[in-house]
């Protein structure tokens, strides 16, 4: 056989020494040049996590990269270009907006709205004594009720949430962690009672717990007991309900917190290592559960660092779960996520600048290639959104998916010598995060010792400084200000009604029931939680049947489990 | 006594986890030279006027980003009027809308600062009511 041409493996060719003389020509320039100054100008050379950044790229900064092993082709090994060899030719993100307030009744209206305005998918944004446990007539309830989410305290409120959906059609995504397994089991218990099986319903719950204690704080329980629960979710759901996504990985709430781009993609791709640990402790065959998680990032507003996050994810995903943790399916080397634009990054000072931070960042998750997409509403930082302002966000999903022609072509930035670069430091910074972790012997003691959360103040605080110095600009909150009455600006408010008539509705559902099936189906769940052996989702869908409440579920865990108390730092 | 550095107490109340903000405020008035003690999550108007009594504070800010500040902070401003302590300085920020700063204000906040709001307009702020607090009460 003819001796192969000697080929560079990688994007790196070697240069010809006319271009060797052009890049000194270009050095000369480039240092003769007069760097501007004034507000914006102190942070030209790093991205906004502190990434280190050079004028511009070139070969030699992908010299190590190699074509097959670091690239490959979308939808092959190890996905640095995509997990679908045809992007979204084939199948565009969907696009699903998180929403919820007041009451079951106001949201199940919103969600008409969205579906008749052309959203794909559902996604229950839940208030805040719901996502922490309390039942709406709750002492630690007062002034929470539907504020920044829907009130579930029962069956009976979830029934009417879904009122008119068709659960065996639509996917539902639901952000709640600490109760996030008795809000499965409502979710099953709605959908059964109009007649649609459980092995039909299609949607994820968040149930991501570790990020509570690293970044939301949402939490119930202490890590160790809220694991378990995990893994009897993850394993009911890989059994019964084979259209689930069984968890949802986020490091949304990491990067709202203060983080890097670096530290949420290590700390959320930690988290998840950690679940897939558990599992397989927990004696589960890794392809048996792993091609039914899926993550949640969020997109910030640096273009080009958001795209190398989003595609050192999902390398450093195959890698792992291939290389370490020995999965042979390569559904379950695939990382598969949903974006939401930055929360963070909107500003209340002339509030309509969010539209176009919202385009960017949208345009960011797609061109690195997620799989469903919240878009941001102008006013989120005021308060929950307006018809108005959703339907503007959506519009904007609209216009980057059908108009801007950037879902034409798969991974487009793919061999940008800055991008590859980029994405190769991400990798770089998120494999450093878990060699650190491992030295605390794992994310629950890492967490357990504050580190996240040291991490994640640190760089906040950093990120807060660099906007005080104006070596960030902030349009209209560091420059470019105006003066501006917003007094009076159309937003959506809950009134203190929508908490009595909610409390009044949870104390009906506790009178009408069944009151000894709802003492003995407690005491069952009970029985489950101090046996580690059993599940307890089987007998969570049993309490919410006989309309136990959110509270008093809750409750009962709590006495079995206890409730984790925080070390804060700041 | 009056070289005392001034004394804050950073709170988070209700259910609300978000501490971005009230971890960003702490850390930057100790930056300042004021002691701060941060409260930590989830505590009860009760608690925090407990606190600032206790530590014998110059002034409470307090963080509220989940929509129910129209509920705590005049929970706080009765409490601390209760406890004969409303000359401490009660400040607050987070995810508030314009309308209701102005009630909040009317009912005894004496400044709420929104997101964007620069840390040097924030310590200023408490530098100089507190300070004026510092020379009534001694």
């Amino acid at each position: 056989m003819a001796k192969m041409i000697d080929r560079p493996s990688g994007l790196g060719a070697q240069p010809t020494p006319e271009f060797e003389e052009q890049k000194r020509t270009w050095e000369q320039a480039s240092a003769a040049g007069k760097p501007r100054t004034g507000a914006g100008s102190g942070a030209v050379d790093r991205t906004i996590s502190d990434v280190p950044l050079k004028t511009v790229y070139g070969p030699e900064d992908v010299a190590q990269l190699d074509l097959a092993r670091d690239l490959a082709w979308p939808g092959q090994y190890p996905y640095t270009r995509g997990i679908h060899p045809n992007g979204y030719r084939d199948r565009l993100w969907t696009m699903r907006q998180f929403a919820g307030f007041g009451n079951a009744k106001q949201t199940n209206e919103r969600y008409h709205f969205l579906l008749s305005q052309g959203q794909m998918g559902l996604s229950v944004a839940f208030d805040m004594p719901t996502l922490m446990g309390y039942d709406s007539d709750a002492a630690q309830a007062r002034g929470e009720v539907g504020k920044c989410g829907v009130a579930i305290d029962s069956l009976a409120d979830m029934e009417v949430l879904f009122d008119g959906i068709d659960m065996g059609a639509i996917t539902t995504s639901m952000t709640i962690n600490g109760p996030a397994a008795i809000a499965l089991a409502q979710y099953v218990a709605a959908a059964e009672k109009k007649g649609i099986s459980r092995k039909l319903l299609g949607g994820t719950v968040q149930a991501d717990i570790l990020k509570e204690y690293i970044a939301q704080k949402e939490w119930i329980f202490p890590p160790r007991p809220h694991m378990r629960i995990i893994v009897d979710m993850i394993e009911f759901c890989t059994n019964e309900m084979p259209k689930w996504n069984t968890i949802s990985i986020s490091g949304y709430h990491i990067r709202e917190a203060g983080s890097t781009a670096a530290q949420e993609l290590a700390f959320t791709l930690a988290d998840g290592f950690a679940y897939v640990e558990a599992c397989m402790k927990a004696g589960m065959d890794v392809d048996s559960f792993a091609p039914r998680l899926s993550y949640f990032f969020n997109s910030h507003i640096d273009f080009f660092e958001e795209i190398a996050k989003f595609r050192a994810a999902r390398r450093i995903y195959a890698r792992h779960m291939r290389e370490k943790y020995g999965a042979k399916d390569p559904k379950s080397w695939q990382l598969r996520f949903h974006t939401q634009t930055a929360g963070c990054s909107a500003t209340a000072q002339q509030p309509e600048n969010n539209i176009v931070r919202v385009a960017f960042e949208a345009m960011a998750a797609a061109l690195g290639g997620t799989q469903s997409l919240h878009t941001n509403s102008m006013d989120e930082v005021l308060a929950l959104p307006t018809e108005k302002s959703v339907e503007i966000a959506l519009r904007t999903q609209q216009v980057l998916a059908f108009e801007t022609n950037v879902t034409n072509v798969v991974d487009p930035l793919g061999g940008s010598y800055y991008v590859e670069a980029l994405t190769d430091e991400m990798e770089r910074q998120a494999e450093a995060y878990f060699a650190q972790i491992e030295e605390y012997g794992g994310v629950v003691e890492a967490i357990e010792a504050g580190f996240f959360q040291k991490e994640i103040a640190e760089a906040s605080y950093r990120y807060q400084r660099s906007i005080e110095t104006k070596d960030r600009v902030i349009v209209g909150v560091n420059a470019f200000q105006k003066e501006e009455n917003l007094a009076g600006i159309e937003l959506l408010r809950i009134t203190e009604e929508v908490e009595r008539a909610q409390a009044r509705s949870v104390q009906e559902v506790r009178a009408h029931r069944d009151q000894s099936a709802v003492a003995a189906k407690l005491a069952r769940l009970q029985q489950a939680c101090r046996d580690p052996k059993d599940n307890v989702m089987p007998h969570l869908i049993e309490c919410v049947n006989a309309y136990c409440t959110e509270g008093e579920i809750v409750d009962s865990m709590v006495e079995v489990f206890g409730r984790y108390v925080e070390r804060s730092v700041f | 006594m009056a070289n005392r550095p001034l004394r804050i107490i950073v709170a988070k109340a209700g259910l609300d986890g978000h501490d971005r903000g009230a971890k960003v405020i702490a850390r930057a008035l100790r930056d300042a030279g004021m002691e701060v003690i941060y409260t930590g999550l989830f505590q009860t108007p009760e608690q925090i006027v407990q606190t600032a009594i206790q530590e014998d504070a110059d002034g409470i800010g307090l963080s509220i980003l989940s929509g129910a500040h129209m509920t705590l902070f005049p929970l706080v401003t009765e409490q601390l009027k209760a406890q004969g302590a409303d000359d401490i300085v009660f400040f607050g920020g987070g995810t508030i809308p314009p309308d209701d700063t102005e009630a909040l204000k009317k009912a005894g906040v004496r400044e709420i600062f929104t997101p964007g709001a620069p840390l040097s307009e924030i310590i200023e702020f408490v530098q100089r009511e507190c300070g004026k607090r510092r020379e009534k009460v001694g």
